[in-house]
């Protein structure tokens, strides 16, 4: 049980970069459907970092600091140039959103499979396969724990205590620090949004910008912000995918459909961040749940897999149907702002 | 005060040349870039890689056909979103809507192919295709009508549903058993496969699709539907102010692009791979909705903007292959010329003027 929770956690967080991401754009009327691409993005530019940075060095003497801080900074890059793109084709060119974010998404997806297949080849390096474990296991240093146990079980402390520590702290404390980091960027999404007057004035740029002009908001300025953001946020959904969860092995496409997921989350927790950590837990224990129910099939695998999608779309119908104006999507999602057209 | 370097207004219209001035100067500038990132990556002369690019798109008669029905494929799916565009009903789910019409045919193919004679199969075949897929694109539409839910993210949410409905069926009906693949059906007899016409398996493919272009091309153009289509997209009160029954123009759209994108995946499986997997539509379902905007919704310019997509496609497989590299490569060109294409329209849309006008005054 513990162990079906834990890897849920594992599979929610990438999904709950991607969703807190893309709730930031969306709040400001921006549907970004480029989010699986740019997720691509930062996995695959933090894999480029990684890669060069072990090969220049060697796997055994990194420097743990700048394992970390390469990557790191190389996802942030690579997602925010995306972020950039997507922001200045649909609110400098007002170009339409949709088509722009499946272009993104075309394009990063086709970017990240290209540099995973032909990396080696491009550097010329001369590794069978491009394997990270070292990077990967920087990432994945966790608090200590073990040590506590060890000393609780040396003392004679009760069995029961231990277990049960033992069962806390693989639940809470078990993972590494981009999994936290996760949580208190949602909540403190979740808190800008809500009680902050940059958020209070993001959300009117969403709802309706020519009001949220004529209050003096510099609109363009908020939608741009906040696209890039949102998809820095998401490429650290890749970067942790590929760091924590891969292991550091880049294989193509398989972080497979993922940032739809994400997307999906963001209509499952009707735009609020907060809801996404719990939501992306959900979501990811949907994912795995197939592993964990005795005598099922093949086969019925496939389709308790097609339930994260059934409940979003239950959620979108049960939201759209209830008219709830705090729960409805932000009103001028989709649309590009020009203000001589008002 | 401070006087902004220039300021944009709408163009009210743009002759016809110069608009295609601009689309053809954006393609040049994104092919130019293109060479740019190849370079780049490759260190090849740029010009020996458009050349493999030209050969691997129409080198051969094997590689013209190839490309003429991947462009019929890619076709048939815009022309079937594009009702739906054109009335601002943001159809992403046409990647379902084709393999719901491509599990509808393989299911007939795999239980009814042996058993009955092709005049009778076809038929089957072909309804069957067209109830999945409106079926799978008219769910969104009801929910729309009703209660306005978003259709862009439900539509979204139903590729999914249907990828995962199709591995079940994969899974459960895998030839050998086990295998997780269903194989090419009926490959000894080849029952419910579409007929080579003179000699071509495509060119069937092919026909059908142009009968669609242009039944598309009518229907939008000048039957009553389409101009319904074209008012409710235009403003939605107007519509309903002239008597138009919104919600019926809505859901009536849907089936009809659900329809054709079903008519696409008997085309996929029936007529191509004879067989499905949760890949047949390929991410087409996607590229589509950007040919269709692309096109601006015209059935005619769709023809050579699928055409272009495919060509670059089919081109940078073969530059890819040639050169060792991965075949994705295709997807990074196809997104810097999609990328190129759509900023081009700002300037069609659009006017910029420099202010330079006060300076002068002032010097």
């Amino acid at each position: 049980m513990i162990t079906f929770l834990q890897r849920a956690v594992i599979m929610g967080i990438p999904l709950l970069f991607g969703s807190t991401g893309e709730t930031i754009t969306e709040k400001s009327g921006h549907l970004n459907l480029g989010i699986p691409g740019v997720m691509y993005m930062g996995g695959i530019c933090a894999v480029i970092g990684a890669f060069f940075y072990e090969n220049a060095v060697g796997p055994e003497n990194i420097v743990p600091f700048l394992a970390i801080l390469i990557p790191l900074a190389c996802a942030l890059l690579g997602s925010l140039l995306m972020g950039l793109v997507y922001s200045f084709f649909t609110v400098t060119l007002r170009a339409n959103q949709n088509v722009t974010g499946l272009a993104l998404t075309t394009f990063g997806v086709g970017f990240g499979n290209f540099f995973g297949g032909s990396l080696i080849k491009l550097a010329d390096a001369d590794v069978p396969s491009i394997n990270l474990t070292a990077t990967s296991s920087v990432f994945k240093t966790k608090l200590p724990y073990d040590a506590l146990l060890n000393a609780m079980s040396a003392a004679n402390a009760p069995s029961w205590l231990t277990a049960f520590v033992r069962g806390f702290c693989d639940l809470f404390l078990s993972y590494s620090f981009l999994a936290y980091a996760a949580i208190i960027i949602a909540f403190a999404t979740a808190y800008i949004l809500k009680r902050t007057r940059v958020g209070l004035h993001l959300r009117a740029v969403g709802e309706n910008p020519g009001t949220a002009d004529a209050a003096g908001i510099n609109v363009g300025r908020y939608k741009y912000v906040s696209t890039c953001l949102g998809s820095m946020i998401a490429g650290l959904g890749g970067l942790y995918y590929i760091m924590d969860y891969a292991f550091g092995v880049w294989s193509n496409n398989g972080f497979g459909d993922r940032g739809w997921l994400a997307i999906a989350l963001v209509i499952f927790t009707v735009w609020k961040p907060n809801v996404g950590i719990i939501g992306s837990f959900l979501f990811g224990g949907l994912l795995i749940i197939h592993n964990y129910i005795p005598g099922l099939g093949v086969a019925d695998q496939e389709l308790i897999k097609a339930l994260p999608y059934v409940v979003t779309v239950i959620v979108l119908i049960f939201v759209s149907a209830r008219e709830k104006k705090e729960s409805l999507p932000p009103q001028s999602l989709g649309l590009s702002y020009f203000r001589e057209e008002r | 005060m401070r006087e902004p370097l220039f300021h944009i207004s709408k163009r009210t219209e743009i002759a016809l040349v110069k608009a295609w001035l601009i689309r053809i100067a954006a393609i040049a500038l994104a092919l130019v870039l293109c060479a740019i990132v190849t370079f780049a990556l490759t260190g090849l002369n740029p010009l020996r890689v458009f050349a493999t690019l030209v050969d691997g798109a129409i080198g051969t008669a094997r590689r013209r056909w190839s490309l003429l029905q991947g462009t019929a494929i890619l076709l048939c799916i815009s022309l079937a979103v594009t009702p739906a565009f054109k009335m601002r009903f943001w159809n992403t789910g046409a990647e379902g809507q084709v393999l719901a019409g491509a599990m509808a045919t393989a299911t007939c193919m795999l239980f009814l192919g042996n058993r009955l004679p092709s005049p009778v199969l076809f038929p089957i075949m072909f309804v069957c295709a067209v109830i999945a897929g409106s079926v799978w694109g008219v769910i969104p539409a009801l929910f729309k009508a009703k209660w306005n839910t978003n259709e862009t993210l439900f539509t979204l949410m139903m590729n999914y549903i249907a990828m995962q409905i199709i591995n079940y069926f994969v899974y459960q009906w895998a030839v050998p058993k086990g295998s997780g693949q269903i194989g090419i059906i009926n490959g000894d007899t080849k029952a419910g496969w579409l007929p080579a016409i003179f000699g071509q398996s495509y060119l069937c493919n092919i026909l059908i699709v142009v009968v669609i272009t242009i039944f598309i091309f009518i229907y939008l153009r000048f039957s009553k539907h389409g101009y319904e289509i074209a008012v409710v997209g235009e403003s939605e009160n107007t519509a309903r102010y002239i008597g138009i029954n919104v919600k019926r123009v809505i859901i009536r759209t849907m089936l009809l692009s659900g329809a054709i994108c079903g008519i696409c995946g008997l085309l996929i499986v029936s007529g191509t791979d004879h067989t499905v997997t949760r890949d047949s539509a390929g991410g087409q379902g996607f590229t589509a909705i950007m040919v269709s905007w692309l096109a601006k919704f015209d059935p005619i310019v769709m023809i050579f903007v699928s055409m272009l997509i495919i060509f670059l496609q089919k081109g940078a497989i073969e530059i890819s292959t040639q050169f060792g590299l991965n075949k994705s490569f295709s997807e990074i060109l196809t997104g810097i010329i999609i990328f190129f294409i759509i900023g081009c329209e700002f300037f069609i849309n659009y006017q910029i003027h420099f202010n330079h006008s006060r300076k002068e005054a002032k010097a």
